[in-house]
């Protein structure tokens, strides 16, 4: 697509200049890429073929550690300095540097390969010529802002969703110009448009939008009726043209999402301050054995030089010890540490993805670690941000329950079976058969209840089929509810502005539509006012309890008392509750009312108030017929996740762009918020609903820290920035502060950015780490913008899962990503990073202590090979298994203590306390390690009176020592020994010994004399009993107080794991089975009868009425475009003029409740 | 209810293969591996520390400790070392003269006696040794001067030395061979050990100078030139000898071919360099030769040294040592001690922990996890 829209005239280019207005003509190419608007097209591939290699060098380089290397690599090249030979250095970084450009040329494919799909998705487009405009079919996922130029549907209309945008699902209009509508579908006159289009530079809002369009002369102003917005998706609408204004990163959605930052984990923070640390420290140790030298040399050297090469002054020489220094003590900051890093996560993102607990069969969805460099951080979650439509919840609505003039119905009983009604939805399915019974036995109030639901709501129905009836309902609750009408033989068919035709029970009836009396968020309720074939008028309304309850007639008291009853137990039970009531209505009062109502519909001030107490005036004195109750299906397992999560001390805010009410209602189904929380706060209702972030808290005991909070918290003028800022600055710590000290927050009315705003709001205050889950394009921002974002691959396109950095198709799967992957990776890798550090360290140490009895002449204690091969081949593999397949617990251990979890969000597997316990370790370490050899090998000799305390010898003991001293560490340190973990630990050791045979044989010496020295070391050495028994006196003293300490330790402070693992360990059978159930739902639905709480939520949106009644809202035939269909695409297409691009992009089923 | 229609088959991930879109059951879904790798269930030890296996490690390894450490600490005891400085720093010493006057530049080799009386007879195979002490044969400089490739008998290095061995490279613009500042500091007292009879007369101690050095390093690592058969002279002419040296490489054993030029074993173990500052280097073997007599029976000895090497200046110390040998090598009572302690220090460790352990154990009772 961007190659096509290209030729639009959206080059991309360098802005340098802030645009101010946006400027272009269709079907004038020229003119248009004049301007250099971004194309379509969406890059986010770092290089090609040629630049990679030198590109990729420079950006490695950039990194501390590999330029430290190269500069250390520069050091060894000075013959005075180099304390060691070239290839110690080169090796491994040859190898780091391999091994990464291996992973950045295959990330950069994967991008290329994405970026390619992305851009290839197919619209049609007119090309040729000079045209320039684009064709949707319906269902379409548009990909630029268009303006709307002409539709299939009668005054230019068409029907968008903006799931993807806000998160809602109920159906918007847009309509097009009525002078642009007239080009209607015609290619001739389609292509001698040329219409000028001024508008605003590339922004955010998305509410808004200011331009003109200057067509012959005559200037026509635009505003966000005429924007079809990236994003939405094209519904009911057969087809429409656009003139593509916004393209690729200029549209608002794209301007919406944040931007992109390298997401780093904390360990990685963390790991920086130490390697800077270490910098430190190094610098220290070389300082301290320069100034060594410098006095040995003054002192001794000067008259020990008759032995030794002619040497240097002593300043001068401390100079030069100093940097040799460097280059032995490098290996406290080891080159191999962040390939291991990257490795680690790697595998632990494998595991994610190959976690068959977390793939869901219904659409074959594995899960997926998008990113691999942020597992760790999934063990460290304290926040959790959750988008509620299509993550908690499924999106579909359920008629679950009803209760009908006093009598409850829906009690989960058996399947009722629809099949005597052969216009009944086969989808639909209910449980309580006494509710069929009582409609099929003609009871009238159940009749009169879903007669009710059969004509008051604003559900257009579609009838492809005869017989095959499909409802395009604004919100799914309206669908819901008249799907239930339909299958309960109350068969709403057709209407016209005047009419609805419904099937009653078989029979067809046609009412005759008097008024719709509009749903608002005020009145929370609508009527119809209808006429039957008798002529008798009804007046049906629905809507919230209370507000119904308020308006009934006296005489209906009895049943009230028994509905609200029955209102109470669906609310308990999280679902979606309307009232509805009937009243039947006086002609006479209804001529003079409808005349009334003429005069204000038609008044040209206070309409709307005039309205609303007209609307006042005839909803009253209504008769209750009963209550609904609507499931909003939650996804599965998603309350046993939140009680897991909360359990785990992770605390979840639900953010949405949806109401309150429906926010709310969600949040008790999912038992996030429970009937003895107390309704705090709500902070703020503001008019404009974009604009406004409302928050309900709900806490037990906290009410008073709420009242210092102004009733305001506004946004600045938007129009002052396009980066608006919806919390201000004073505000946001108490925001922040009285939302954590709430058991449950959730923000309702947030648009993509405040959601993310809410995440930086905590992440700047709260210094915890956070996630963003969510499914929509909508939460983009909040999943950028937390340190982890989750995109649940469900129904609203992939955008939210392209941004994130784990997906998957379930919001359950969270709780097992946290509490066993998350877990495990962060144990994992606090382990090794913990291990990594003792054994470099205790590697380094040894070179410092030798330094005294060297004459600080930074001679090496350790062969040169085996510094070389020390951390690549001799403790690279062992570590890696032991971080790659540890676990202290078992995944169903960590489920079943949730606590288990919370270590990870105290950092206390590895912080600076922990660093610098290591870091002591490993000084102890090394002290045994070098002063035992020393103490035991101080002017011996072997078996056979030769020598055994030579340098060579001597080196080979002490590295074998530290071999040996690092792996029993390891063992140590290993909670689950697998036969991987025994293979390389074994095979290293193995390993080791046989390059020292072989490295020290004859026949490499012969070889290459220079560089293997060492010749026979191993064999005169390693026959020795002394030799032996050294190793394990060393050996046993490095172990012993780290045993004793950790037995200590678990006997009298024993952490939550000690005690599971000490379990675990009795229970090993059980464990051994895996045998992983989901923890219990412990808690079924507590029916709540003490407080009252409505269960009223109806995502419905205004306006609605009107359209019904205006007629815009009726389909006639499409107008047919034959001619443009059936072209195909062709390799032609492109540059024959006057020819559509076909459309394969993805279908979606129609919408259906 | 309905809220809770939460699939525990589904998630066990044991189900069917699902049933894809589509229906095409031959198309491979995605549905991950079954593997014990993949699922991260591989059968594995989980160890852990608990009274049951640390009291008795600790315990054990204190039972094995402290005999081993008797056992070396009486090895080493049982093995007798003579110790003698002659380096000459007293005035009272009998190489003081020597020490004073001496330095690398002098011609006129400087002789002393020292006598000494054994008070043990040295039954067994008696091996003597210099020691030197505060020499930095450790230092980096040092150590690398040096060229393997010239000693393993290479002919392009031994006309062209190694640039390692800077200084000591060539001298007068002819190759060093040996080259390199260790091979130049080569060690060069001679000692001889005279046993005095009873009756005043002197019996020279025959010392054998070969099978000192490391078989590896006598034959792999050090080789003349052109083989050990040509004549050494011919062999290096065109070098030059180490500056400090008074003779030349192909002079130091001329009697024997087979210990001469490189292969020289007092060369060889002298280029073995050491590890630490101090030490001794096997200098010469003194065979037992009946079963009856001791190698060394108790009595006076005088050892005659020939002092060349100058080791005042940097206050270094030369010794002679004789010391007999046991299976774990020379006099070193530090292994024995140390496993001794350590041996103890873990059984008492043990002890206290096991007092902790009955004190407090019950703590660790795995019913209290807070759930």
């Amino acid at each position: 697509m961007g190659s096509l829209l290209s030729q639009l005239g959206l080059e991309c280019g360098g802005k340098d200049v802030r645009e101010k207005e946006r400027h272009l003509r269709a079907n004038d190419r020229e003119l248009n890429l004049s301007y250099k608007y971004a194309d379509n097209a969406i890059k986010t591939s770092k290089y090609n073929i040629f630049t990679f290699l030198p590109l990729n060098l420079f950006e490695q380089f950039q990194r501390l550690a590999n330029a430290y290397f190269l500069f250390l690599l520069c050091l060894q090249s000075i013959p005075e300095v180099s304390s060691l030979p070239w290839y110690t250095t080169v090796v491994p970084l040859v190898l780091v540097l391999s091994m990464t450009m291996a992973k950045d040329s295959s990330d950069d494919m994967n991008r290329h390969r994405c970026d390619k799909q992305v851009n290839n998705r197919k619209v049609e487009i007119l090309i040729g010529g000079d045209l320039s405009l684009i064709l949707l079919y319906l269902s379409l996922l548009l990909q630029a802002d268009l303006l709307l130029l002409s539709s299939s549907e009668p005054l230019n209309l068409v029907y968008i969703e903006t799931a993807e945008l806000d998160g809602e699902t109920n159906l918007k209009v847009k309509q097009a110009l009525t002078v642009t509508g007239k080009l209607e579908d015609s290619i001739e006159k389609l292509a001698n448009f040329n219409g000028e289009v001024r508008c605003e530079p590339p922004n955010n809002r998305l509410d808004k939008f200011t331009g003109t369009l200057t067509l012959n002369g005559e200037t026509y102003s635009l505003d966000n009726e005429r924007i079809l917005l990236r994003g939405c998706t094209l519904r009911n609408t057969q087809w429409c043209f656009g003139l593509v204004v916004f393209g690729g990163p200029d549209t608002k959605l794209m301007q919406n999402c944040g931007r992109t930052t390298f997401k780093r984990t904390s360990i990685d923070r963390l790991m920086n301050v130490l390697v800077l640390n270490i910098f430190g420290f190094l610098m220290i140790m070389c300082l301290i054995l320069a100034i060594g030298n410098g006095i040995w040399e003054y002192q001794e050297g000067s008259k020990f030089a008759a032995f030794l090469p002619k040497g240097v002054n002593a300043p001068f020489s401390a100079f030069l010890t100093f940097w040799s220094y460097v280059i032995i003590l490098n290996t406290v900051v080891p080159i191999s540490l962040y390939i291991s890093v990257e490795i680690i996560r790697l595998g632990n993102s494998f595991y994610i993805n190959w976690d068959r607990k977390m793939y869901y069969p219904k659409s074959d969805t594995p899960a997926e670690a998008r990113t691999t460099t942020l597992n760790e951080e999934l063990g460290q979650i304290k926040y959790i941000f959750s988008d509620k439509t299509g993550t908690l919840t499924q999106n579909i609505m359920t008629f679950n329950k009803c209760s009908i003039n006093g009598k409850s119905y829906g009690e989960p009983w058996q399947k009722v079976d629809f099949s005597w009604n052969n216009l009944a939805d086969p989808k639909f399915c209910f449980h309580d058969n006494s509710l069929v019974e009582e409609v099929r036995e003609g009871n009238p109030e159940v009749q009169a209840f879903f007669r009710l639901l059969a004509l008051c709501h604003t559900v257009m129905p579609e009838e492809k089929k005869e017989g095959e009836l499909y409802y395009q309902a604004q919100s799914p609750d309206e669908g819901a509810l008249v799907t239930a009408a339909r299958n309960f033989g109350f068969v709403f068919r057709s209407r016209t502005p005047e009419r609805i035709t419904v099937v009653e029970m078989g029979e067809l009836v046609t009412y005759e539509l008097l008024a719709v009396l509009d749903f608002n968020n005020v009145r929370k309720r609508m009527s119809v006012i209808v006429r039957s074939p008798e002529g008798k008028l009804t007046l049906y309304c629905k809507g919230a309890d209370t507000i119904i309850f308020e308006r009934l007639n006296p005489s209906c008291s009895n049943l009230t008392e028994v509905t609200t009853e029955h209102l109470n137990e669906f609310a308990g039970e999280g679902l979606r509750t309307l009232a509805l009531a009937y009243k039947d209505i006086d002609p006479e009062y209804m001529e003079d009312w409808k005349l009334r109502h003429h005069e204000a519909n038609t008044a040209m001030d206070e309409r709307e108030e005039k309205l609303d107490a007209l609307y006042e005036e005839i909803e009253k004195g209504l008769q209750l017929l009963g209550s609904t109750a609507v499931e909003d299906k939650l996804q599965d397992g998603v309350p046993q996740t939140i009680e897991q999560l909360s359990k785990a001390d992770i605390k979840i805010w639900v953010l949405t762009g949806d109401k309150q009410e429906t926010a709310e209602n969600i949040g008790y189904s999912c038992n996030m918020l429970r009937d003895e929380m107390n309704e705090v706060f709500i902070v703020l209702k503001h008019h404009s609903t974009w604009n406004s972030i409302s928050l309900v808290f709900h806490e037990q005991s906290f009410i008073t820290f709420l009242l210092p909070i102004p009733p305001h918290l506004t946004l600045p003028p938007p129009s002052l920035s396009t980066q608006a800022f919806a919390l201000e600055k004073d505000m946001e710590m108490e925001l922040l502060r009285t939302a954590c000290m709430c058991q449950t927050v959730i923000c309702c009315r947030v648009t993509p950015l405040q959601k993310a705003q809410v995440v930086e709001l905590v992440k700047k205050y709260k210094q915890a780490v956070t996630l963003a889950v969510g499914d929509g394009a909508n939460d983009v921002s909040m999943i950028k913008a937390a340190h982890i974002g989750v995109g649940i691959s469900g129904q609203e396109g992939m955008q939210a899962v392209l941004s994130s950095d784990y997906s998957f198709a379930q919001f359950r799967y969270l709780q097992r990503l946290l509490l066993v992957h998350g877990r495990w990776s962060y144990l994992r890798m606090c382990k090794f990073l913990r291990y990594f550090f003792y054994k470099n360290f205790t590697f380094t140490f040894v070179h410092f202590w030798y330094g005294f009895f060297c004459g600080f002449s930074a001679q090496t204690v350790y062969d040169e090979w085996f510094i070389t091969l020390y951390n690549l081949v001799y403790t690279a593999l062992p570590v890696l298994s032991l971080s790659l397949l540890d676990q202290d617990v078992n995944d169903w251990w960590s489920f079943q203590y949730p606590q288990l979890y919370t270590p990870g969000q105290l950092n206390q597997y590895f912080s600076k306390r922990a660093f610098v316990y290591t870091v002591l370790h490993s000084g102890y370490s090394s002290l045994v390690l070098f002063f035992i050899p020393w103490a035991a090998m101080y002017d011996t000799v072997r078996d056979d009176g030769k020598e055994i305390v030579d340098y060579q010898s001597f080196a080979l003991l002490a590295q074998t020592c530290l071999l040996i001293a690092v792996s029993i560490q390891l063992g140590l340190d290993t909670h689950y020994w697998t036969a991987v973990n025994q293979f390389f630990l074994w095979g290293s050791l193995s390993v080791y010994f046989a390059v020292i045979f072989t490295m020290y044989s004859n026949g490499m010496f012969l070889t290459l004399i220079s560089s293997f020295p060492f010749i026979g070391t191993a064999r005169n050495s390693l026959n020795q009993p002394n030799v032996w028994l050294t190793m394990l006196l060393t050996s046993i003293l490095c172990v012993l107080p780290v045993v004793a300490y950790r037995f200590l330790r678990i006997l009298l402070w024993p952490t939550i794991n000690d005690k599971v693992r000490g379990r675990g360990s009795t229970h090993l059978s059980l464990v051994r089975q895996d045998k992983v159930l989901p923890p219990a739902p412990r808690r079924v639905q507590a029916r709540r009868t003490s407080t009252r709480r409505s269960g009223y939520a109806f995502s419905h949106a205004q306006g609605y009425g009107d359209l019904v009644t205006s007629g815009k809202f009726l389909r006639r035939t499409p107008k047919s475009r034959p001619a443009l269909f059936s072209q195909t695409d062709s390799p032609l297409a492109q540059t024959q003029p006057q020819s559509y691009r076909t459309i394969s992009e993805w279908e979606e089923p129609p919408l259906s409740p | 209810m309905m809220a809770s229609n939460y699939n525990a088959k589904e998630e066990d991930g044991h189900q069917p293969a699902a049933i894809g879109h589509g229906g095409a059951g031959t198309v491979k879904n995605k549905k991950p591996d079954n593997t014990a790798f993949k699922q991260q269930r591989l059968p594995a030890w989980q160890p852990i520390l608990t009274a049951g296996t640390v009291l008795p490690a600790f315990f054990v390894i204190g039972l094995i400790f402290i005999p081993i450490g008797i056992g070396l600490f009486v090895t080493s005891n049982n093995i007798q070392e003579l110790e003698i400085d002659y380096t000459g720093v007293d005035m009272s010493s009998p190489c003081y003269n020597c020490s004073q006057s001496y330095s690398w530049n002098s011609t006129k080799p400087c002789l002393c006696s020292v006598p000494f009386f054994l008070d043990q007879p040295f039954e067994s195979n008696v091996f003597m040794y210099y020691g030197l002490s505060n020499f930095y044969q450790n230092h980096r400089r040092y150590v690398k001067s040096r060229d393997d490739s010239q000693l393993n008998g290479d002919k392009a290095s031994l006309t062209s030395p190694s640039k390692e061995c800077e200084p000591y490279r060539t001298s007068d613009n002819k190759p060093i061979a040996p080259c390199g500042a260790i091979a130049n500091s080569l060690f060069n007292d001679t000692l001889e050990l005279y046993y005095i009879d009873p009756n005043g007369s002197r019996t020279a101690i025959p010392l054998v100078k070969k099978g000192i050095a490391w078989w590896t390093d006598k034959h792999v690592k050090f080789r003349n030139p052109g083989g050990n058969d040509n004549n050494l002279t011919v062999v290096f002419q065109g070098t030059s000898k180490p500056v400090n040296w008074r003779k030349s490489v192909y002079e130091l054993d001329p009697s024997d071919p087979d210990n001469n030029g490189f292969i020289n074993e007092d060369f060889i173990v002298w280029m073995r360099t050491a590890a630490l500052p101090t030490f001794r280097k096997l200098y010469r073997i003194i065979h037992k030769k009946t079963n009856m007599t001791p190698t060394l029976p108790l009595g006076q000895y005088i050892l005659e040294v020939t002092y060349n090497y100058p080791v005042r200046s940097f206050e270094g110390r030369k010794r002679m040592i004789l010391s007999t040998i046991s299976w774990m090598g020379g006099k070193n009572p530090f292994l024995g001690i140390a496993y001794i302690t350590v041996g103890s220090v873990c059984f008492f460790l043990g002890i206290v922990l096991l007092i902790i352990h009955h004190k407090y154990g019950n703590r660790n009772h795995s019913a209290d996890i807070p759930s």
